[in-house]
């Protein structure tokens, strides 16, 4: 009896060390989040990214739902990555048939008619110009979810800033809150300026 | 031999509560979206929508074309009776495309007194930040942003 006491006080202790251990080693995760002189501070380190549901800090933990939802790791296991936004690359899970999303309700869906026009913007400042693809765009959208309100269908029509896209118009209605984020300079700023004399 | 066991596993699971307290911090998905226009008030939990889950089965078009969702947080005024009647989330969540509005708590699951908006947008980094008031305490993404 004496000796079943003493393993399960020997348990206890060896418990106790665990639950300690485990306490610490999350707590210096959390120092080092909070630390102000972490790299990059903005960034998200890739253990924080696609948390599940219950934990994620918008989902609510004492909710029974919460645990039958989908995670996100678990859909994007298969999916091209991209550096930003959901890690996801969204365009080339399409093209590479990871993803088939349905262009309509109802039975059929009808596939989507997709436009191959590129639009070249030439930017005032330093940076290249921007290659505007209309077939990444009608792979997911029709002409009416952007033309005539968001973008008038004319060349030269648009004034386009970043100031304005930073605060959601223009490219920024989607950009910056589902479809990768304005921090992608380059997949948009894609093409070099071409030089004085040619033009 | 049973107690010694069951001990170490209520430990262990104390442990991990006390350990969730330090790791939370609001990391949810790119592009979820947090609505709460009537839920608080009607004593349910925010509503969240994962855009993640639904475009990929979904594309863009299919809701904010067909079904007249517009581009904005909170903008098109989506109540249980229009659910009801077929329109928005009712065009499929009605039990067949979706899950059927009985199971209230899979869609009413964000954390209660979160203000209607789409996580880790540029405007909420950007401009929410600036607010001052009471509804800072109550964003969790504009603790983050404000980090």
């Amino acid at each position: 009896m004496n000796l079943i006491n003493m393993r399960s006080l020997g348990i206890l202790v060896f418990a106790c060390g665990l639950a300690i251990m485990v306490m610490l080693v999350l707590a210096s995760f959390a120092v080092a989040q909070s630390d102000p002189n972490r790299f990059n501070r903005l960034m998200k380190p890739a253990a924080e990214r696609n948390a599940p549901p219950p934990i994620d800090g918008i989902h609510d933990g004492e909710n029974e739902g919460t645990y039958l939802l989908q995670t996100p790791l678990e859909a994007f296991a298969t999916l091209p990555e991209s550096k930003s936004g959901n890690y996801v690359h969204w365009n080339e899970a399409i093209d590479q048939n990871a993803i088939a999303p349905r262009n309509s309700l109802g039975e059929q869906s009808m596939p989507p008619i997709v436009l191959d026009l590129n639009i070249i913007r030439e930017v005032k400042g330093s940076m290249p110009d921007v290659v505007y693809p209309h077939k990444q765009h009608t792979q997911w959208l029709d002409c009416a979810n952007c033309h005539p309100a968001i973008f008038i269908p004319q060349k030269g029509a648009n004034q386009i800033s970043m100031a304005s896209i930073l605060l959601g118009e223009k490219c920024g209605v989607c950009h910056g809150k589902v479809a990768f984020p304005v921090s992608e300079c380059r997949r948009c700023h894609s093409r070099p300026k071409q030089q004085t004399a040619d033009k | 031999m049973q107690s010694p066991s069951k001990l170490l596993i209520v430990i262990l699971f104390i442990a991990a509560v006390f350990a969730f307290g330090y790791y939370e911090a609001a990391r949810a998905e790119y592009g979820d979206v947090v609505m709460n226009e009537f839920s608080d008030e009607a004593g349910m939990r925010p509503v969240v929508f994962p855009h993640w889950f639904h475009r990929i089965r979904f594309r863009c078009k299919v809701c904010h074309g067909d079904l007249g969702f517009k581009f904005e947080a909170g903008g098109n005024g989506i109540n249980m009776l229009k659910i009801i009647d077929g329109e928005y989330c009712g065009a499929c969540h009605d039990g067949g495309v979706a899950w059927s509005i009985e199971n209230c708590d899979l869609c009413h699951s964000g954390i209660p007194n979160t203000p209607t908006h789409v996580h880790h947008s540029t405007v909420q980094k950007l401009v929410a930040p600036l607010r001052t008031g009471a509804d800072d305490s109550a964003d969790d993404g504009d603790a983050e942003a404000q980090e």
